[in-house]
């Protein structure tokens, strides 16, 4: 496989952006928790407090933009065999790119359940970023590694809602499909 | 901050965006994949992250280590009730949206400029969300 345009595995691409941590904190102190950029554009922050962290949301976008001009990986993402075929059940079938067309495009906005799972996704991230003073970034990489309890406490919470969106609100929301 | 002190900010963002896409963390496929228990791969990442991340900050506090500008370096607590309510709560409900939507806040960026338009939409979903609860905050247990 291309090392270009292939999947990175996970024991390069994770001890790498552990390194953000300590990259921002010597960097000017700063704390990595890219969930605050939504309070920012909400009013909550200053912007000229939280430029620094603007300017890393900005990078992340076009990193995005970079891998898709030139390191695409042509082909889909290989999840396990188990997964597509737990998948296909819930009637995703399409697996190239990032994300499933049928549920995440401007398409599916079209559709009850397109719109549900965008709208109402989208909603629930950040009321419950802000909620609990952080997102992956703050609580998991950031909170976890130096140690603080709340941020435990949230990622049990980020796993016990994901668990149960994945097999209660996911199978509800698709069997219409 | 001028333009010049914000460049390494934005250039930590373009190295974290290329290392979250080429490893498929922002995915919806993978976060179904970690959910469902199916793959070391999502776990391999977080523990790799959390223990360059951790191992770090031990030095850093260890050696007493300061910013580029001679600052220390600060990881101030978080306040924490004696339920520690809006954490599990909160992050239930993030939890939630994490999973449906296979995104949280910086994937959502990352997506975006992968060209998957559609993100605008749940953008804007993450800042309606962001919004209400400043609103609701008075009436909510923390």
């Amino acid at each position: 496989m291309d090392i270009l345009t292939g999947p990175w595995p996970w024991y390069v691409v994770g001890p790498l952006i552990g390194l953000v941590v300590p990259a921002l904190l010597l960097l000017g102190s700063k704390r990595f928790d890219i969930s605050v950029n939504l309070q920012t554009m909400c009013g909550v922050h200053s912007w000229r407090d939280e430029a620094w962290n603007m300017a890393m949301l900005a990078g992340i976008f076009l990193g995005g933009v970079l891998v898709a001009t030139f390191m695409q990986n042509p082909d889909p993402v290989a999840i396990s065999e188990a997964t597509r075929q737990d998948l296909a059940l819930l009637g995703i079938t399409d697996f190239q790119g990032l994300v499933p067309r049928e549920i995440i495009s401007f398409q599916s906005l079209g559709r009850l359940e397109g719109l549900i799972l965008l709208t109402g996704g989208g909603f629930l991230i950040g009321f419950g970023a802000r909620y609990a003073r952080g997102c992956t970034s703050g609580h998991a990489i950031t909170g976890l590694a130096s140690l603080q309890l709340p941020s435990l406490i949230a990622i049990i919470g980020f796993f016990t809602g994901g668990l149960i969106a994945t097999h209660l609100l996911l199978p509800l929301l698709l069997s219409g499909m | 901050m001028t333009l010049r002190t914000l460049l390494p900010y934005l250039f930590l963002g373009i190295a974290f965006g290329i290392l979250a896409t080429k490893g498929e963390v922002i995915s919806w496929f993978r976060i179904q994949e970690m959910f469902r228990f199916q793959s070391f791969h999502m776990y391999g990442i977080i523990a790799g992250a959390i223990t360059v991340s951790a191992a770090s900050i031990r030095i850093i506090r260890r050696r007493g280590l300061t910013t580029a500008s001679g600052e220390p370096v600060a990881l101030p607590a978080q306040p924490l009730s004696r339920f520690g309510t809006q954490y599990w709560l909160g992050g239930t409900i993030f939890g939630l949206g994490w999973a449906l939507t296979g995104a949280c806040p910086a994937p959502m960026f990352a997506l975006l400029g992968n060209g998957i338009g559609v993100m605008s939409v749940l953008i804007v979903s993450a800042l309606a969300g962001t919004y209400a609860y400043g609103r609701l905050r008075p009436w909510l247990p923390h």
